[in-house]
């Protein structure tokens, strides 16, 4: 299967949400989350956009609004509001994410957009360090309500510098927020909340998933953190994954119900907070856990829900746990090699039919 | 006069407070009643007044490890500080903060920052937040010569000219980045000069001269308020105790600090100059010293009899606002 996904991958229903009421469309993940935005930015007038290219064309003879960030997520908007609220930013990453957290404690909302999320190497002084310790350091006196924007995975041809992951290493963190949302309409849900959140949201777009539609409410709603989404239910075995693999997830569950084998998908949609009470009731019933993650191994997301589910759950267990995750190597360019980092359906299922003796 | 009096008095008092409290933390570290690291301002008190005196609540500033003087400035309460670099619940951060993150939001006081080179790009997003909500406050970043070779801060200066922000940048340049000479870190001659470079007004001063620094301070915080972007002042300072309070400070010059401290002390120049020119009397001053040295003494008692936090509550508490 190919990781490159284009119009027309199956929606997830998300059966624990609240339905929406109300005229819904079907959008991309990409117009879901602009609808988000856009939406947020009329309704207040405090929330910001910063970073390179958020806009595009600044000072220069050609079209402006020309990029609308790198994956067009931000476009349109910067003719509406104007670039006092959607500032294209120099290439500066650790100066975006510091104007945004010292924004944020002085009244604003920003939403800063550090375009590849690999790109959080030269600015993470400014959130693990400043951002992300502001509250407990302050004795609770600071808010700082910003969110950061980035893209992140393989799948692009990106090469090792344009296509990590790298949830594991902010999900570490105290004082951060982790959203990873595998569908357009998580994605619009958890970006109203993140930017109405008052704490510092990391939130990870996976660049293959942006032409991914399915059926999106017109109005705007907000998918509380730490509450899971079950796209598909079952009783046989427990497959928690996470932003594009909940797509291998499903594909491999609905493979796998032809053969009478039938598997709950648990999609955490954030990761911090992590919805562990909904892992522990799955696996209580299916007493078999599948975790699938696209990060690598080693203190990765894969092994914390492991480590979560064996030492909360282990009674429950009636077989040892399997992760399916990309092997400890940086993403590589061919795409024969790629295709062979990222964890696949064939994968997935093979660590079903493990944990089921089959 | 130039100066009104309720104004020197006000300036000397605040100088006067951030040298006792300084001195004071000196005296309680050694005595054990201080945990941590703590970076003491001693000697460097006129630039922390000069840049604060006429800042409001609501101008913001971000200050560095050695942060003391510049939260007194700012007006932050000083029991509260002293409960809080002792470590104590009812200190200013809950005693969660400790010197090197000493903050207070409701003066404006975005925090000491104990990553040189940490407060620049923060307190752009200050500057951008008066900005773009036109508040006409302004925004006040202290650095050392240290943090002026920092990547953030260049960013940072390089990004509030783009889009000229209302920060003053400045410069505490006291001759050490921790124990290296400042003119050793620095790849060329002139600090200022650099800092010109990236396209904003950029003025030296003696730092030792609370007057020379006030104004060159309140033409920039004008022009920032005036919507003219940010400015760079570098002061000249001498730092009185070592990088850390216990430094032995090996690298110093046999006798440097004790000539400093007969010729460039920044409190003993301004008392000369404000008798000299008959603004002030010297007894005036002298109250005000004994004054300060019984309000440090009881800051000192309050916060060695203040509660330490309780595990049991406090560890876990203000990660989040909700989570």
């Amino acid at each position: 299967m190919s990781t490159v996904h284009t119009k027309g991958t199956e929606m997830t229903t998300n059966s624990n949400d609240a339905k929406i009421g109300g005229k819904t469309s079907i959008k991309a993940y990409r117009e879901a989350l602009n609808d988000a935005i856009r939406e947020e930015m009329r309704r207040d007038p405090t929330v910001i956009v910063l970073g390179e290219e958020v806009s595009g064309g600044a000072g220069c003879d050609g079209q402006d609004d020309a990029y609308g960030g790198v994956f067009g997520v931000t476009k349109g908007l910067m003719p509406e509001v104007g670039r006092e609220r959607v500032i294209d930013t120099p290439i500066s990453e650790a100066a975006i994410i510091g104007a945004a957290a010292g924004a944020a404690n002085n009244g604003l909302r920003p939403i800063a957009e550090l375009m590849f999320f690999d790109f959080i190497g030269v600015s993470f002084d400014q959130i693990f360090n400043q951002a992300a310790k502001f509250r407990y350091m302050f004795g609770g006196k600071s808010k700082t309500p910003m969110v950061i924007r980035g893209t992140v995975g393989a799948g692009w041809r990106a090469g090792a510098q344009h296509s990590s992951i790298l949830h594991s290493v902010v999900t570490h963190i105290p004082g951060l927020k982790v959203v990873m949302p595998s569908n357009a309409y998580d994605a619009k849900g958890l970006m109203v909340q993140a930017i109405r959140d008052e704490d510092p949201v990391i939130f990870l777009e996976h660049k293959v998933m942006y032409n991914n539609e399915c059926e999106v409410p017109d109005e705007q709603y907000a998918i509380p953190f730490g509450e899971a989404a079950f796209p598909r239910q079952g009783k046989d075995v427990t497959i928690v994954a996470i932003s594009n693999m909940v797509t291998h997830a499903i594909a491999a569950a609905d493979i796998l119900a032809k053969e009478g084998i039938t598997c709950d998908v648990i999609d955490p949609r954030t990761v911090s907070p992590l919805d562990d009470e909904a892992i522990l009731e799955s696996v209580e019933v299916t007493g078999r856990l599948v975790v699938v993650d696209e990060g690598n191994p080693r203190c990765g997301l894969a092994s914390d829900i492991a480590g979560i589910v064996a030492e909360k759950g282990f009674f429950s267990l009636r077989a040892p746990i399997r992760t399916v995750t990309a092997p400890h190597t940086p993403v590589p360019f061919a795409p024969e090699l790629e295709d062979a980092y990222v964890p696949n359906v064939d994968k997935v299922l093979a660590a079903v039919r493990d944990v089921l003796g089959a | 006069m130039p100066y009104q009096e309720d104004f020197l008095l006000r300036a000397y008092r605040s100088m006067r407070t951030i040298r006792e409290f300084e001195e004071r933390c000196i005296k309680e570290f050694m005595g054990g009643n201080i945990p941590g690291f703590v970076h003491a301002s001693n000697g460097q008190e006129a630039i922390a007044v000069a840049a604060c005196i006429d800042l409001s609540d609501s101008d913001i500033i971000g200050s560095t490890h050695r942060g003391h003087g510049h939260c007194i400035a700012k007006g932050c309460d000083v029991g509260g500080m002293m409960k809080e670099v002792m470590g104590r619940s009812t200190g200013l951060c809950k005693g969660k903060g400790g010197s090197m993150h000493i903050a207070d939001i409701d003066k404006g006081m975005l925090g000491a920052n104990a990553i040189v080179g940490g407060g620049p790009p923060l307190v752009n997003g200050a500057a951008l937040a008066a900005k773009t909500l036109g508040t006409k406050n302004v925004a006040l970043s202290f650095n050392g010569d240290g943090s002026a070779n920092q990547g953030t801060t260049m960013e940072a200066m390089n990004m509030a000219v783009v889009l000229q922000l209302p920060h003053i940048f400045i410069y505490e340049n006291n001759g050490y980045a921790e124990g290296t000479a400042a003119n050793y870190g620095l790849g060329c001659d002139s600090l200022t000069d650099r800092n010109a470079g990236f396209g904003m007004p950029a003025e030296y001063v003696d730092g030792n001269d609370f007057f020379a620094t006030y104004d060159a301070i309140k033409v920039a915080t004008q022009r920032a308020r005036d919507g003219g972007g940010p400015t760079s002042i570098e002061a000249k300072c001498v730092r009185f105790d070592g990088h850390f309070i216990g430094d032995p400070q090996l690298y110093r010059g046999e006798d440097e600090v004790k000539n400093a401290r007969k010729t460039e002390d920044c409190l003993k120049i301004f008392r000369a100059r404000v008798i000299k020119e008959g603004w002030l009397k010297a007894a005036t001053m002298n109250a005000i010293d004994k004054e300060i040295v019984a309000e440090i003494e009881k800051a000192v008692a309050d916060g060695l009899a203040a509660p330490r936090p309780d595990p049991s509550t406090d560890l876990l508490s203000d990660v989040y606002s909700s989570y």
